[in-house]
């Protein structure tokens, strides 16, 4: 994992005559890097102010690292998606050990299930589920259960070479 | 038809809180580690005393019949130092066969040629007594 990155960027509309010191505008937004992060940034704006990358600028972007990285977490995750017929808002859940990793499995699950594409699914709102009672979908539910266990029954271990005297146990 | 079939229940490895595992892929390939926290079906989080905190898919792990005993689940990188000693998993690794014969093949790919020669000298000698125990009985 780790193809998408978690981006700071804050940007204004051009300072004028009329409006000396522009408003700031914040964004958090989840992009493989900073060229896509700003591109992302314009498009939020101009669908919610009438600011334009020709009449704006970005004032800092930075990356957001996550804060505890070897802690396993919950996210539920909202986001809006252009099917091919329609938008549609959706809810879903994804346990992962960072923001930025539960979001590229966000991409990868709609890429899967709906054939979307990075450009049609807006990410609404991301946030930590702390209480397991918060957990709302049985897929994330399953592995918040306690005393949790299961064997990998059929694998195959792979062997580097090329020919073997023996068929592999798939026993494990 | 009246054949009487005992089923035995079949004693798979378990990916749990505990479990030690070996690393196969990666920097750490070689080392051990017990699981920390189920993160989902294909993927866990590991943490012991030669390992860094990481989370792992189960595809580059192969779980041991080894668990570390009481752990709780997500516990700090201390607290499993201390129950990976007070169960003694690096000696009950080391007695096992498995790792009896990783360090086995990892010996002889380190041989030098003359080493490999002793090696050829002594498996004719060993060979030849058995031959002439086996005429002898």
């Amino acid at each position: 994992m780790g193809s998408m990155n978690e981006y700071q960027v804050i940007g204004r509309h051009l300072p004028t005559e009329s409006q000396p010191e522009p408003k700031l505008f914040r964004m958090r937004i989840f992009a493989p890097n900073e060229v896509v992060a700003k591109s992302r940034f314009w498009y939020f704006l101009t669908r919610l102010r009438r600011v334009k990358k020709s009449n704006g600028e970005i004032v800092s972007i930075n990356q957001i690292f996550e804060k505890h990285p070897t802690k396993v977490k919950n996210f539920g995750v909202w986001i809006r998606y252009d099917s091919r017929s329609g938008t549609h808002n959706m809810y879903k859940e994804y346990r992962d050990l960072t923001r930025a990793d539960a979001i590229a499995s966000l991409y990868k699950d709609m890429a899967a299930r709906h054939r979307s594409r990075f450009r049609n699914v807006h990410i609404l709102k991301v946030t930590e589920l702390e209480k397991t009672t918060d957990v709302k979908r049985p897929y994330i539910k399953q592995l918040v259960q306690k005393d949790l266990k299961f064997p990998l029954p059929h694998r195959i271990q792979k062997s580097k070479k090329i020919f073997l005297p023996e068929r592999p146990s798939t026993f494990y | 038809m009246s054949t009487e079939t005992t089923v035995k229940s079949v004693n798979w490895r378990l990916v749990e809180v505990g479990r030690v595992v070996l690393i196969n892929q990666g920097k750490n390939a070689g080392k051990l580690a017990a699981i920390v926290e189920i993160i989902d079906y294909k993927r866990a989080l590991i943490d012991g005393p030669n390992v860094p905190r990481q989370g792992v898919t189960l595809n580059h792990v192969t779980l041991t019949p080894h668990v570390v005993a009481n752990v709780p689940r997500g516990a700090g990188h201390a607290a499993i130092v201390k129950k990976w000693e007070s169960s003694d998993i690096e000696s009950k690794w080391a007695a096992s066969s498995w790792a009896k014969k990783i360090a086995r093949t990892q010996r002889r790919r380190e041989l030098s040629d003359f080493e490999r020669f002793q090696v050829s000298v002594l498996r004719k000698q060993r060979a030849y007594n058995v031959r002439k125990a086996v005429a002898k009985a």
